[in-house]
């Protein structure tokens, strides 16, 4: 009999989704803050699939993280266009440097 | 708490959870951003073995699909289409890394908290059940109009994804709108 259930896998994405916080709030580069959402969708999913798997038995949660995955791809997305258009209006990446909307 | 009682699936679980949160770890403290982003690809397959341990097989699979094969790409040409970006100097911490660390510290302690004190159910099947047929099923009865909105979401990033992109500098001989 496995000893591995819910709470193993909560405290696993609780820490991923630590790790992804502290990436948003110090790092000032907009990659670098990229990956941190990354960390923290993956520590939701792993939440969901862990519920679905052992609460209900069903397969909603798995459902929910497939949509999930696929509007994370649509995110990146539109963050590497972000990207690519403060390279060029700024010349940086750096987001505390990206600040004319600043009164 | 007796180690004798662990199996071999309950030390690959720590194994692999462990694997996912040292490379996540390093993903969010290397100076060189690079050497972040390839961290990251070590946490997407630990993610998805950890679904694999889930009995979501589907789920790991797409997650290698589209995580590994196709987010992971967009993130390094955003690295590596972007100026001066892998020096270290560049991707210093701002002045808040304390702060910062006092906020995910404070939530972590709530999280392992409540995943620690409630007492969960566990109704789950002990054994492996294939998943994909019935999120097939899943997808074209209760998910359809779901299903269906994700595709005119996925359009309309696709378009707008393409106007930013596009963007010019004004003096310059097009404008993108």
């Amino acid at each position: 009999m496995t000893q591995v259930t819910l709470p193993h896998f909560l405290v696993l994405s609780a820490v991923l989704f630590a790790l992804g916080l502290l990436c948003v709030l110090s790092r000032r580069q907009a990659v670098a803050i990229l990956i941190g959402i990354e960390l923290m969708l993956n520590a939701a999913g792993i939440n969901f699939v862990a519920f679905s798997r052992y609460g209900t038995a069903r397969v909603d949660g798995v459902v929910f993280v497939l949509f999930m995955i696929a509007l994370a791809a649509a995110e990146a997305v539109v963050a590497l266009a972000l990207i690519f258009a403060l390279q060029r209006r700024w010349k940086t990446v750096d987001v505390t440097r990206v600040n004319s909307l600043k009164g | 708490m007796n180690l004798s009682e662990y199996s071999v699936a309950d030390w690959a679980f720590v194994a692999v959870a462990l694997f996912t949160v040292l490379t996540a770890a390093y993903a969010v403290f290397a100076q060189n951003i690079v050497r972040a982003v390839f961290s990251l690809l070590g946490t997407f397959l630990g993610v998805a073995l950890i679904y694999g341990f889930l009995s979501a097989d589907f789920l790991a699979a797409i997650q290698l699909l589209v995580y590994v094969g196709g987010i992971l790409v967009l993130i390094l040409f955003a690295v590596m289409l972007t100026s001066n970006i892998s020096e270290p100097s560049a991707s210093n911490r701002s002045g808040g890394l304390v702060t910062s660390l006092l906020f995910s510290a404070a939530l972590l302690f709530i999280l392992v908290t409540i995943a620690l004190g409630v007492p969960w159910q566990n109704n789950g099947p002990t054994e492996f059940v294939s998943s994909t047929e019935r999120i097939g099923e899943f997808l074209l009865r209760e998910g359809l109009l779901a299903f269906e909105v994700l595709s005119v979401v996925l359009v309309g990033i696709v378009i707008g994804a393409v106007v930013i992109a596009r963007w010019q500098d004004p003096a310059g001989k097009e404008t993108g709108s």
